[in-house]
C-alpha cells in the first residue's frame, strides 16, 4: 500500500512546494514509484518548480470531473522515470474537491505508486484540509520564525482532529518537523529561534533542517528541484531528509555557522 | 567595540530577540492548545441550531441549554445536552 505523505505548514511561503519537489525527486531517485500532487487549486506552482509547466494538458480537477483519465493527466518526469506529477488546475473552483472524489483518485494512485506526496496549499481552508485528510504521514514545514511556528501548531491540531485517521480513530498521522530557511549564524547571534527552540515548542520529531541557501532560488529559477544540486548545502540537507524518511539514522548537518577567524571576531567582520 | 560585544554576548543569551520569541510562542501555543482541547469549534453553532429547533415547540431561553463534549478516554466521546424547560404556568 502506498504511503500518503502531506507536506503542509499553515503559513504560506515557508517552502512547502520546494520541499515537495525535492522529496518527490529524492524518493524516486532511490527507485521508488512516486507521484506528486499539487493540491493548490487555482494557484498551481508545483509544475514550475518541477520544470514541467509547459507539459501540463489536463489537471487534478479534470480527473475529478471525469474529463480526463489519470494516465492523461499524469506528467512523467523527464529526469526520473519513476516520478509523476499531477498538476492542480488554474481555474479557481472552490468546491471541486471533496472527500469522496479525492479518496477515489488517491485509491487509484495507490495501486500504481509507492509514495503519494500531497503538496498542500497554505491556510486552513478546504484545500488544505483535503490535502491532509487521507495522509498517513505529515511533513510540517516550518521556518524558525514566530508566525510560522504558531501556524504549524494550528496545523498539528488539524492533523489530530480533522484527518481521516482521526475521524476513524485509527493510529494518528505520523508527524515530522522540517525546519527550512535555517540560518545558524543568526541563531548563534540570538536573532533566530534555534532547532531546539522549535522542537521544544512543537514537540514533534525532527525530520530535517534545510539551511537558508542561495541554491533554492537558483533551483526554482531553473525548474530543477534543489536536491538535484548535489553540491549545494540545501541539496545535501534534502538528501538527508530522504534517507531519514526511508528509515536511516543520519546525523544533522548545517546546524552550526562556519567559524569566523579570530581576527574578524575581535575586530568585527 | 566588537571585542567588548564578544565578551558580553555570552551573558546576554536571556535578553536576545530569539529567546523573547520562544517565550512568547510558548505562552500563545499553550493557550491555543488549551482552547483546542476544550471544545470543538462547531459547538457554538450546534447550540444555536438546537435552540432554534426547540423553540418551534417550547419556550426556552438562551441559558436553558448547556452542551458539552467529553472525551471519556480512548475512542469514547460523549455529547452531553442539558435542557432546562420553563414551568409553563409560571414562566420566569
Amino acid at each position: 500500500m502506498a504511503r500518503i505523505i502531506v507536506v503542509t505548514s499553515g503559513k504560506g511561503g515557508v517552502g512547502k512546494t520546494t520541499s515537495s519537489a525535492a522529496i518527490g525527486i529524492g524518493l524516486a531517485l532511490k527507485g521508488h514509484k512516486v507521484v506528486l500532487i499539487d493540491f493548490d487549486i487555482g494557484l498551481r506552482n508545483l509544475d514550475l518548480i518541477m520544470g514541467c509547466e509547459r507539459r501540463v494538458v489536463y489537471d487534478f480537477v479534470n480527473v475529478i470531473n471525469g474529463e480526463a483519465t489519470l494516465n492523461q493527466a499524469l506528467i512523467k518526469d523527464k529526469r526520473v522515470s519513476s516520478l509523476s506529477i499531477l498538476p492542480a488546475s488554474q481555474t479557481r473552483d472552490k468546491d471541486a474537491l471533496n472527500k469522496e472524489n479525492v479518496g477515489k483518485v488517491l485509491e487509484d494512485l495507490g495501486e500504481r505508486f509507492d509514495y503519494i506526496i500531497c503538496d498542500s496549499p497554505a491556510g486552513i481552508e478546504a484545500g488544505a484540509m483535503m490535502a491532509l485528510y487521507y495522509a498517513d504521514e505529515a511533513i510540517v514545514t516550518t521556518n524558525p520564525e514566530v508566525s510560522s511556528v504558531r501556524d504549524s501548531d494550528r496545523i498539528l491540531g488539524m492533523l489530530a482532529s480533522r484527518s481521516r485517521r482521526a475521524e476513524l480513530g485509527l493510529e494518528p498521522i505520523k508527524e515530522h518537523l522540517l525546519l527550512t530557511r535555517y540560518s545558524p549564524k543568526r541563531v548563534a547571534e540570538g536573532e533566530m529561534l534555534s532547532v531546539e527552540d522549535v522542537e521544544d515548542i512543537l514537540a514533534i520529531p525532527l525530520l530535517g533542517v534545510i539551511p537558508e541557501s542561495q541554491a533554492v532560488l537558483k533551483a526554482s529559477n531553473a525548474g530543477e528541484p534543489v536536491i538535484l544540486d548535489t553540491e549545494s548545502d540545501a541539496g545535501k540537507a534534502y538528501q538527508d531528509v530522504i534517507d531519514r524518511l526511508l528509515g536511516e539514522t543520519v546525523e544533522f548537518r548545517f546546524l552550526v555557522a562556519e567559524k569566523k577567524g579570530i581576527l574578524s571576531r575581535l575586530f568585527g567582520g | 567595540m566588537a571585542l567588548l560585544d564578544y565578551f558580553l554576548r555570552k551573558k546576554e543569551k536571556q535578553g536576545t530577540t530569539a529567546s523573547k520569541a520562544k517565550e512568547r510562542l510558548q505562552i500563545i501555543v499553550a493557550h491555543e492548545r488549551n482552547n483546542r482541547n476544550k471544545q470543538p469549534d462547531y459547538l457554538p453553532q450546534l447550540t444555536e441550531d438546537i435552540l432554534n429547533v426547540l423553540r418551534k415547540y417550547v419556550q426556552v431561553s438562551d441559558k436553558s441549554l448547556s452542551i458539552n463534549l467529553d472525551n471519556k478516554g480512548g475512542e469514547l466521546n460523549v455529547l452531553e445536552l442539558n435542557i432546562e424547560l420553563q414551568d409553563e404556568n409560571n414562566p420566569d
